[in-house]
């Protein structure tokens, strides 16, 4: 399929060429809709925030064709990555990814994807994590959950989204780092957890703010702790895991990537367009509100940013024993 | 009908016994039937459930052809044929058509595929005159350009025909 | 009392020009969406979310909701007049809203459709309006174990669906809920059953796929071998009194009505459940409890009217998680979330004291929507009927066509499209030999959501199994559930002892 798409696209682009509306000085722009694959489901966190962005460029008319959202959230992003790999027009696919990007092609070698070829059009945001309990359980510190965590041993659980994904990665570092037996249970998604956290179904959770504010507002869910590099502004009072004596942040991509093969003047609209998406007045709103980090970053740099994000990440799996 | 009760029955055997082994196989590298297994104090493995259903699969199979021997279901005691040539016919020209449908869109897309099927089964499967079957085979894909290209924003797959598309997206989107 | 005041605030809100006429519009567009195979509510409200830019924040909202309101009421239409499920939540509906079609009562199905979902609608709304809060602290306490037992129930009301022919009954339930486990493992991280390593496999073999297969393409086939193209769909001559004279016998509907409108809220508001669990329910408690549910399958109102009722009245269950706990019950209410929180509003526990402004009117427009929606539905019929007047061989492949663009537009990949073909072949020759498929379909629905809660039970409880029983809401879900599983076993064999005496 991807052969014959590849095809009909050589044939799109000739006769085009011929008609002579290529080539001319003019910047590069998109000439029909642009694939903008989701790499989650419906709804989730990355879903939300291609809405958002799509919205962005459409109320306010940046691009001359629309974004098309499309989910691809099969196999951890493996759909995704794939059918970016195989694009039939590079030119006209972009992605938003989390840290799925990083993780699915470590764990899933056969996969054949090698995401330093992916274009780098923008890293939006960096998302942030927050270890959440719940009001009723009596705990207002750090120390106090190491010590309660500690005296359950397995009977304590942490809810979290995915297997080996951030959230397990958070909660390995805690049994490992205070020597815990934090039970791990795999979610769908940080909705269901943050309401099987208000509930009561499971004792903690490492949800992004986005996920759990709305219980954190209602005073059920109680931050304990950031796992980030400084303290977060809309969490004053919230030490951050380093202020406690750990060498340890962690913090989620928000990024847009373009197909591989994506050409140079494609990149460098879509680049554009990001740039301006991310200057827009919604997008800060967007970004204070949800306490999200992170400058914009594109080009090189971002690369420089996956290649020490994938190391990393090649070092977190290997110790929990995910890869080999 | 017979024969046929007794040829689906085996297909189907197999259909299950593949799925069988695949839900052994893990994406992991690890050995056949790791992920069958019943992990202590965790529960089932990723392939448990796939497997014993699969199973469950097989098994019902085997009470099929038993009933089979035994007569004691309906099919397998049908001396009908199970297509006969109209059926044959039908399924060729109807169910043949719509395969060449799908098959058409990888070339010239869900539009000029469906034009050429519904001329094809309007005019020689229908026999509807050619007023009734260019109007519907021409109105279809204009509506459906319309519903899902322009209002839904679900950008249908055009194949080597896209390039007569651009200046409608120039005007619609 | 305040809520009726605050309500009837909202109310008035809706009323205002511009609201109403994006509610007409809405459930217009809604109605047509839902009724097309493939589309959904889902796709109606995520297409149409950046278009709310242009309107305040609470129009944008009240549009969107208009949407959902008028998707729910066209899921039917496709249920009934072509036969095939537009959505998961229609599928009962098809069980007999196909053969009242087929015999020539697609008014009165289509009729009784429309009243069912009104009614279900609105006991739903006087619930919310009524009790939110309460409702949504219910809703907490489902976890993962609660919720595999209500799956369980699901089950257990649809024992008695299957043919007659058992071991082919079980090959079919057996069959789809192996198809449900198609594509990832949540719990394990696991990629799994990529059969022949097409990655088309990843993202699992979704309901409409086969659903659109077995019902669009195979059913077609069937219908046109066993009547050999000589076939009309229905005669009922459309008239303003025919439309009411079937009003009037949809009261004889009250039973699926009330069962679906009750038991679709109740599973609606539980955030992992949703509307189609609701309806498949609301449906077989409907056939279990009736006097003669031998009538089931061929065309009973009842059987219409309570899928019907339960998935409206389930929508607006799902809106409550939404509203309340911020938290999605449905795809669609979790679009609809996004659309909040686009538009700078935090959905949560405190947006109904925080954000009164936006909360009474959104509520409001239920009402409004639901209305508009019956309306619009009963005007639209006419419409929907002069269709299926016209000559089958105009009509088979309009119908091929629209499975074919539907297949494609609910996860727009090729691969999906050749699988649902596969399906539907498949369908139609396992149709002659008596395999039944809606157990399949079923477990294809049931089937994601009771794994993973079922998997994610054990892992809470270290692998034993006795946590559906010793949990207090759990623990009688699961013992209803076993005891409506296995009285037709113990029927079976009691009747053959007897026999053999």
């Amino acid at each position: 399929m991807a052969f014959s798409r590849r095809m009909l696209i050589a044939a799109g682009a000739a006769v085009i060429g011929m008609a002579g509306l290529m080539g001319t000085a003019q910047a590069w722009e998109p000439n029909k809709p642009i694939d903008f694959v989701i790499m989650a489901g419906k709804g989730g966190g990355a879903d939300k925030m291609a809405r958002l962005m799509q919205a962005i460029v459409e109320e306010e008319s940046m691009s001359p064709k629309p974004l098309i959202p499309v989910n691809k959230a099969g196999g951890s992003g493996a759909e995704a990555l794939v059918a970016l790999n195989t694009a039939g027009d590079p030119d006209h696919t972009i992605m938003v990814t989390l840290n799925s990007f990083f993780t699915t092609p470590l764990r899933q070698p056969g996969l054949g994807v090698d995401i330093m070829e992916f274009a780098p059009v923008g890293r939006m945001a960096e998302d942030t994590f927050l270890l959440w309990v719940h009001k009723d359980e009596g705990i207002s510190t750090f120390e106090e959950f190491i010590e309660e965590a500690k005296s359950r041993g397995d009977g304590w659980v942490m809810g979290g989204t995915g297997k080996n994904s951030e959230d397990n990665i958070i909660t390995d570092f805690l049994n490992n780092n205070y020597d815990l037996s934090i039970k791990y249970i795999p979610y769908k998604g940080g909705g269901a957890v943050a309401k099987d956290l208000a509930g009561q179904q499971i004792d903690s959770s490492v949800n992004n703010p986005s996920e759990a504010l709305g219980f954190y507002e209602s005073g059920d869910l109680i931050p304990l702790v950031a796992f980030t590099d400084e303290r977060l502004p809309m969490f004053p009072d919230v030490p951050t895991a380093k202020e406690k004596g750990a060498d340890f942040s962690y913090y989620m991509q928000r990024a847009v990537v373009g197909a591989p093969g994506m050409s140079e003047d494609a990149l460098a609209f879509y680049q554009g367009l990001f740039n301006n998406v991310y200057g827009s007045d919604k997008w800060q709103k967007y970004m204070s509100d949800k306490s999200l980090q992170g400058d914009k970053l594109d080009g090189d740099d971002l690369k420089n940013y996956w290649q020490t994000q994938r190391d990393r990440h090649e070092e977190i799996l290997k110790a929990s024993g995910a890869i080999k | 009908m017979r024969r046929a009760e007794l040829v689906t029955a085996v297909i189907l055997s197999l259909l299950s016994i593949y799925i069988m082994w695949k839900s052994g196989q893990s994406a992991w590298g690890d050995g056949w039937g790791e992920s069958i297994r019943y992990i202590e104090g965790e529960g089932p493995g990723s392939g448990f459930w796939p497997f014993w259903l699969a199973v469950g699969m097989l098994g019902s199979c085997i009470w099929v052809i038993v009933n089979w021997v035994r007569k004691a279901s309906p099919p397998s005691r049908s001396e009908e044929r199970f297509l006969d040539n109209y059926g044959i016919m039908m399924l060729l020209k109807v169910g043949g058509g719509v395969t060449a449908f799908i098959g058409l869109i990888h070339f010239i897309g869900m539009y000029g595929a469906m034009t050429v099927f519904l001329i094809y089964y309007l005019a020689f499967l229908g026999r509807h005159n050619w007023l009734t079957t260019l109007s519907i085979a021409i109105g279809a894909p204009i509506v459906t350009f319309f519903f899902f290209d322009v209002a839904m924003r679900i950008v249908l797959p055009k194949g080597y025909l896209e390039p007569l598309f651009l200046p409608l997206y120039d005007i619609f989107l | 009392m305040d809520v009726l005041f605050l309500l009837l605030d909202g109310v008035i809100a809706c009323l205002e020009p511009l609201n109403l006429m994006l509610i007409v519009i809405g459930v217009t567009v809604g109605l047509f969406i839902g009724a097309m195979p493939g589309l959904g509510s889902v796709n109606g409200v995520a297409i149409l979310l950046p278009a709310t830019f242009l309107v305040p924040p609470t129009s944008a909202m009240i549009f969107l909701a208009a949407i959902y309101y008028g998707a729910m009421y066209g899921g039917a239409i496709s249920s009934i007049t072509l036969g095939i499920p537009g959505a998961s939540t229609a599928v009962a509906t098809t069980f007999d809203g196909r053969p009242l079609a087929l015999s020539g009562r697609a008014n009165q199905a289509l009729v009784t459709a429309a009243i069912a979902s009104f009614v279900g609608g609105t006991f739903a709304n006087l619930l919310f309006t009524g009790f939110a809060p309460p409702l949504a602290s219910v809703a907490l306490s489902f976890g993962p174990p609660e919720i595999f037992a209500l799956m369980l129930l699901a089950f257990a009301t649809f024992v008695g669906l299957g043919g007659d022919d058992i071991p082919k009954t079980i090959f079919s339930i057996c069959f789809g809920l192996a198809l449900a486990a198609v594509g990832f493992d949540v719990i394990s991280g696991e990629p799994r059953l990529i059969f022949m390593d097409i990655t088309g496999f990843m993202h699992g073999i979704n309901f409409l796929v086969l659903a659109i297969g077995v019902y669009g393409i195979g059913e077609m086939l069937w219908t046109i071998n066993s009547t050999r193209d000589d076939i009309t769909m229905t005669g009922a001559e459309i008239t303003v009194r025919n439309v009411m004279n079937a009003a009037k016998k949809s009261v004889g509907a009250w039973r699926g009505t009330a069962i679906g409108s009750g038991l679709g809220f109740f599973v609606g508001i539980l955030p992992a459940a949703g509307a189609t669990p609701g309806s498949l329910m609301a449906y077989g408690v409907t056939k279990m409890t009736a006097k003669n549910p031998e009538q089931y399958g061929k065309g009973s109102i009842n059987g219409v009217a309570a899928p019907e009722a339960a998935n409206n009245s389930a929508s607006t269950g799902a809106m409550l998680p939404m509203v309340t706990l911020g938290i999605p019950g449905s795809p669609t209410t979790a679009v609809l979330l996004g659309g909040m929180v686009i538009w700078g509003l935090q959905p949560g526990p405190r947006l109904f004291t925080d954000q009164p402004d936006f909360v009474w009117p959104l509520v409001g427009s239920f009402y409004v929507s639901n209305f508009i929606a019956v309306l619009v539905n009963l005007a639209f019929i006419p419409l929907f009927l002069w269709m299926l007047k016209m000559p089958f061989t105009i009509l088979a492949p309009v119908i091929f066509t629209l499975s074919v663009v539907g297949g494609y537009a609910a996860t727009q990949d090729m691969h999906d499209v050749w699988l649902m073909l596969i399906f539907g072949l498949g369908a139609f020759l396992l149709r002659i030999l008596d395999y039944p498929l809606a157990p399949a379909g079923l477990a294809i629905v049931l089937g994601p959501i009771a794994e993973p809660t079922l998997r994610q039970s054990l892992l809470l409880s270290d692998g034993d199994p006795m946590i559906f029983f010793d949990r207090p809401i759990a623990g009688p879900i699961t013992i209803i559930a076993l005891v409506l599983i296995f009285l037709p076993l113990f029927k079976l064999i009691f009747d053959r002892i007897r026999k053999k005496t």
